[in-house]
């Protein structure tokens, strides 16, 4: 998507001058107060609203001259109320969109079944009604009902606010890991700063129908254009970003020990046993991560198996190098993991963060500029992670790949 | 009663016959003009109101008066009984189907639009299923009222179970009065249990149980 611009005077003048440009893959929050624009805005992208002036492009193409039901099908659509069809069933719902496109039955089941399993719920909920699911499984429904006709942009109007804190956070989580999964564009609105924070690339702040500011994250919380973003991000944040704005890349080891699919069980094993790790990264000769071995893979299979290709496990969790340290150490530490491979653009295994790096960032986090942490909740926030970090220490086995 | 229906038997059967068939044209033309109307008043809003004033309008005349009024322009006879039931079933059809459809969940709606459902598409497979319940009990409540009001239309000759109560008024014969009066209410009875199981069967499935 490029070129997205647009004027909107009138009587009442619901949104003025907006000039964006989202990029393909970006995650665009929209945020403000109520009656900023920020919905309207939204809903003129998919024609649910026409703009008094100004032209909205999505690949290049006026979407005024497009028809707009053709236009809305290319357009996923989650609302905060849900809306999904009582009296369809969970598969009905999920190929509402398919359907329209006319696509063959067996493709709209095989697709059913697929995005059930991207929101992890069983496969039976398909034949169940709305009605028999909680309000975050419904959403979750909802966002999938979106992705199900290979939309390649989403809009979400403050998808997540019915939902308890707890629900919502796994479905941010949900959200987010789609987008950088499938690398879908979303725009998304809403007025929680925290959850704007969490999922953006950059965020668009509103207010009285103009764009106060459009930066990252990172460029929001370190430099708010003026004092309406200050008062929207809110004192505690401004405070609470500063250490949080240092990107994996920075605190990562940079000399991970990794070998190549080719490589036989043996040579796998005595480098393991050289450099005193537990396990190994997988990267081809060019350097692009492929997965990973553990020690115990090694053992098990040590007979069976011949080169590193046969035990090796490729489906692993990785990061991003100039992903910050707030978005992911939270998922890290949720996850269990011992050590997650970093990797640059293109892909390729530039370092790994182990536990003993957790370990330091929540070292620094608490302890690193004690006279900024006057913040008595903040310090207990971080003790809760640190003994959280504990507890997962002990459970797991084997120690720090370094 | 035996000889009540020794007697009138046959009689009886072809006026109940009678009632059944100008009640269920007459019911069926207001199904085939309200629901489409009721629909159409949720799209131009504007003129839901007057079309709706003209509809309460029409029920206020009383049934007597309007079958009478029919005669100057269709004569006497079924035609102008059809006409008049179909104008008193219109109002309780009409005004549950736009009311039906008034109440969908907007979110439901927005949704659908926001997918990519035409207009079209939009009643059809959402606002109207969602609505049947409400439009079904509509036209359970007119059909009672016509096959009640169908009664009267003997008066203006269309025949019909009507005929038994005002030949007992006439000749003050109570058995006819029954005889006409009880298969009315048996009638209307039986057709509002039929169309109960309708709506169980139009109401859409919204869980598994």
């Amino acid at each position: 998507m490029e070129h997205l611009n647009k004027t909107y005077p009138g009587g009442k003048v619901a949104v003025e001058d907006f000039n964006l440009e989202i990029e393909k893959g970006e995650f665009v929050c929209f945020i403000g107060t109520s009656g900023s624009g920020k919905t309207t805005t939204m809903r003129m992208i998919n024609r649910m609203l026409s703009q008094t002036s100004g032209t909205i492009k999505l690949e290049g193409q006026d979407i005024g001259q497009m028809d707009p039901v053709k236009l809305r099908r290319k357009i996923g659509y989650v609302i905060q109320n849900i809306g999904l069809m009582p009296h369809m069933t969970i598969r009905d719902n999920i190929t509402m969109v398919p359907k329209l496109l006319k696509w063959p039955q067996d493709k709209m089941n095989e697709r059913a079944k697929e995005m059930i399993k991207l929101v992890e719920l069983p496969e039976d909920y398909l034949d169940r009604y709305p009605s028999e699911l909680s309000g975050g499984q419904q959403q979750r429904i909802g966002v999938v009902r979106a992705l199900a006709a290979n939309q390649d942009l989403v809009l979400m109007d403050e998808p997540f606010g019915a939902l308890d804190p707890i629900t919502r956070e796994a479905l941010q989580d949900l959200v987010k890991d789609l987008q950088e999964r499938l690398g879908k564009t979303f725009v998304f609105v809403t007025h929680d700063m925290d959850e704007a924070l969490k999922l953006s690339t950059r965020i668009v702040v509103m207010d009285g129908g103009k764009i106060m500011q459009v930066d990252t994250p990172d460029g929001i919380l370190r430099h708010p254009a003026n004092e309406f973003v200050e008062n929207l991000i809110g004192k505690d944040r401004l405070i609470q970003a500063r250490p949080s704005i240092t990107t994996v890349g920075q605190v990562m080891l940079k000399s991970p020990i990794a070998t190549t699919p080719g490589k036989s069980l043996t040579a796998a094993l005595r480098l393991m046993h050289d450099k005193r790790v537990d396990s190994l990264l997988v990267t081809d000769e060019a350097g692009i991560l492929k997965g990973m071995i553990g020690i115990e893979d090694v053992d098990y299979s040590f007979n069976s198996a011949t080169s590193v290709d046969d035990i090796m496990k490729r489906d692993i969790f990785y990061v991003q190098s100039n992903s910050l340290i707030r978005d992911t150490v939270e998922r890290i530490l949720k996850r269990g993991f011992k050590n997650i491979p970093v990797v640059d653009d293109q892909h390729r295994l530039v370092g790994i963060v182990t536990r003993a790096t957790l370990v330091d960032i929540v070292y620094d986090a608490l302890w690193g500029d004690e006279e900024e942490d006057e913040e008595s909740d903040n310090i207990h926030h971080g003790e809760d992670t640190t003994k959280a970090k504990a507890n997962d220490q002990t459970g797991a086995e084997g120690g720090d790949q370094q | 009663m035996i000889t009540f229906l020794q007697t009138y038997g046959t009689q009886l059967l072809m006026k109940t016959w009678q009632h059944i068939y100008i009640s269920a044209i007459a019911l069926a033309l207001g199904i085939i003009v309200a629901v489409p109307l009721g629909i159409l008043l949720t799209r131009v809003k504007k003129i839901a109101n007057v079309v709706m004033a003209i509809a309460s309008m029409l029920q206020t005349i009383p049934a007597m008066a309007l079958l009478a009024l029919m005669i100057p322009f269709f004569g006497i006879g079924a035609i102008p009984a059809i006409v008049a039931l179909f104008i008193y079933s219109l109002l309780p059809i009409l005004r549950n189907t736009y009311l039906g459809m008034e109440d969908v969940e907007p979110s439901l709606i927005d949704a659908a639009k926001g997918m990519g459902l035409t207009g079209w598409q939009s009643i059809i497979k959402v606002e109207v299923p969602m609505a049947a319940p409400v439009i079904m009990s509509g036209i359970r409540l007119s059909a009672t009222y016509v096959i009640a009001w169908a009664a009267l239309a003997s008066y203006i000759g269309a025949g019909g179970l009507g005929d038994f109560i005002f030949n007992g008024l006439n000749l003050y014969r109570t058995d006819l009065i029954l005889g006409g009066s009880i298969p009315v209410i048996i009638l209307a009875l039986i057709v509002d249990w039929l169309l109960g199981k309708l709506e169980a069967v139009v109401t859409p499935r919204t869980s598994q149980a």
